[in-house]
């Protein structure tokens, strides 16, 4: 109890080193977590949009279909088998490739077939539902850009059948769609399944097959290999386990900067009161009490910061929830899920227990340049000699 | 009366005419005696007309048949000893150092355009026969570059042809296809080719200087010489394997 009035007395009696102290540490309080809530954010969204987007809730592969080796696409196709005919359960996809000659220059594109009806993915295949002579086609923003194809631009796109005949016609981008997965959108456009598997000579054929995200199957229908979360998600959980590291030591330097603030005071602090320390310790005070009062000192800078970054922080950090961060252009073009706008994501967990670790390290750092009192010699400490 | 006399001079002389055209299929006979060899060793030129200037690339080519083809780019200095390799449907690429690296080229890859001109790896290497590969029929006759050509329609007479239709203009005299234009299954001209200069060499008429367009693409389009060919050559099978890649 007498540490406690001691310590609250000493920092009332700092003034203005107290407030500059204590606002600079709610100041790391709230950069940290916030930092921490807009990795997590990061996380949960692409996750969440490469499952919503993409992957679904899993996809049957043809048994020849490798994504990162186009070669091999002439080859992976297939009859979709009955057991995967469910439109609601399951999304027959197509992929060929092609030719487009936007304006003339010479681009390669994979060809995506998608049914136009189709609920199970969250991309607006809706638009294809055109009744047009040309092909309805659908793309991303980021490849709308990088062709230079703009709404209800015509395209002549040109491929080759599954028997290796040459064929060509107009498509017309009948919609342009903007997504943070990246992996659906460059280098790629949508048309109509019925159309694809046409103009290949593939009736009734698919390369992958999305499963709905209700639907749990772990069993492979030959030649159709089942792929789960775990396989589809493994760059993108790899990728985001990087981004948590890196969020972990940004977290570390934050809470360093915030130690060395109180170490420094706590250091200051001590040379300057080396008079009254001697006159506490003469007066019959032990040197664990002295210990404890310098202690108590360093933590309530912490507690007071925490108070005020609760203060100044919750509507800033609730306005970030609500709102959005909005993430510089050309982020998302370097292949990751990014959307534009990013949402953090601030749990229970994640405040109180920054909250835990910033007081308990900032009592650490306190406790340490207050146990060089205890070798401190009280006469020499009255006198203001230096130890 | 002298109307019906001149009218009817003009029927008997295109009667005539029509009579003296050979059938599609001995047309297309004569261009693949021209045109199809057994095995060549031929050296030759491609200037291709971008957007930002011309590209000169000199080559020489090994061919045996169909499927085999060997082309080594003697110039730019940056591409010299650049190598292709062709099999049946497979190709290779090899890069000499710094990278000395083989690359294998197939599928979708092979209709790719070779070093940005109007001409594919595959029209690069191929030599197969026309009459094998279409169907044919004379639509009429044209002159063209002040030449009397027939003018015949091709359709493919097998799934897997690259061009479904062509359109060719051969050269009565020499029987070697001047102008020709290459469709898509749905009709669109897809490519155009222009022999602009012959030669005869060992009693056959071959192209000396060719210009290819990519009529989907805003280019200039590619010019093809010939510079030397050597028909009455015996290839050594090591020349078509990959291990002469590097040699």
């Amino acid at each position: 109890m007498l540490a406690l009035k001691l310590a609250y007395r000493n920092l009332v009696g700092g003034g203005l080193r107290t407030c500059l102290n204590v606002l600079i540490l709610s100041f790391s309080f709230l950069v940290i977590i916030w930092h921490r809530g807009l990795m997590l954010g990061w996380d949960r969204q692409a996750r969440t949009d490469t499952i919503n987007q993409q992957v679904g809730g899993g996809q049957y592969w043809h048994e020849n279909y490798d994504p990162f080796d186009p070669l091999a696409l002439t080859e992976a196709h297939g009859i979709i088998p009955e057991k995967l005919q469910s439109k609601e359960k399951y999304l027959p996809i197509l992929v060929a490739q092609a030719t487009i000659y936007p304006e003339g220059r010479v681009q390669s594109v994979l060809l995506k077939g998608i049914e136009p009806s189709q609920k199970i993915l969250a991309i607006p295949t809706e638009h294809l539902e055109l009744n047009i002579e040309e092909i309805p086609v659908i793309l991303g923003s980021r490849m709308a850009k990088n062709s230079k194809l703009k709404l209800n631009d015509f395209v002549t796109v040109r491929w080759r059948d599954a028997k290796g005949i040459f064929d060509a016609a107009d498509a017309k981008v009948a919609h342009i769609f903007t997504t943070d997965v990246p992996i659906i959108d460059m280098g790629q456009i949508y048309l109509p399944l019925q159309k694809l598997q046409e103009m290949m000579q593939l009736r009734g054929e698919a390369t992958i097959i999305v499963v709905n995200q209700e639907t749990t199957i772990a069993h492979d229908v030959p030649p159709w290999l089942f792929k789960d979360h775990s396989i589809l998600l493994k760059d993108l959980d790899e990728y985001l386990k990087m981004g948590t590291i890196e969020g972990i030591i940004m977290w570390f330097i934050l809470l360093l900067l915030a130690w060395i603030a109180i170490f420094d005071t706590q250091v200051l602090s001590i040379f300057r009161r080396q008079k009254e320390i001697g006159t506490d310790i003469a007066l019959g005070m032990t040197r664990g009490q002295v210990i404890r009062v310098f202690t108590v000192e360093g933590t309530m800078y912490g507690i007071l910061a925490a108070i005020l970054a609760a203060i100044y922080g919750t509507p800033l950090l609730y306005y970030q929830a609500v709102n959005g961060y909005a993430i510089p252009e050309g982020t998302g073009e370097m292949g990751i899920a990014i959307s534009d706008v990013m949402y953090p994501y601030f749990s229970f967990g994640l405040v109180f227990g920054t909250a835990f670790v910033v007081l308990l390290t900032t009592a650490i750092v306190s406790y340490l340049p207050a146990r060089r009192i205890s070798k401190m010699n009280p006469t020499d400490a009255i006198r203001g000699k230096l130890q | 009366m002298k109307k019906i006399e001149v009218f009817g001079n003009f029927l008997l002389f295109s009667a005539m005419l029509m009579a003296q055209i050979p059938s599609a299929e001995e047309i297309l006979k004569k261009i693949d005696e021209n045109m199809v060899f057994d095995q060549a060793i031929s050296k030759s030129k491609m200037v291709i007309h971008g957007r930002i200037g011309d590209r000169t690339i000199e080559s020489k080519a090994w061919s045996k048949g169909n499927d085999l083809a060997m082309v080594e780019y003697l110039s730019p200095a940056r591409e010299a000893g650049t190598k292709m390799l062709k099999t049946a449907d497979k190709l290779w690429i090899y890069t000499p150092e710094p990278t000395d690296r083989i690359i294998t080229i197939s599928g979708h890859l092979l209709r790719q355009s070779v070093m940005g001109s109007d001409l594919s790896y595959e029209d690069i290497t191929d030599n197969s026969s026309m009459i094998e590969s279409y169907n044919a029929k004379v639509l009429g006759t044209e002159t063209i570059f002040e030449r009397n050509c027939y003018v015949l329609e091709l359709v493919a007479k097998k799934d897997d042809i690259s061009y479904y239709k062509r359109k060719i203009w051969v050269d009565v005299e020499r029987m070697l296809p001047l102008k020709e234009e290459r469709f898509a299954k749905s009709g669109k001209l897809l490519k155009k080719t222009e022999i602009l200069e012959v030669f005869q060499q060992d009693g056959r008429w071959y192209p000396r200087h060719m210009t290819f367009k990519d009529m989907l693409s805003r280019g200039e389009g590619t010019e093809y010489f010939i510079n030397s060919i050597d028909f009455n050559v015996d290839i050594p099978e090591y020349i078509f394997t990959k291990a002469a890649l590097r040699r």
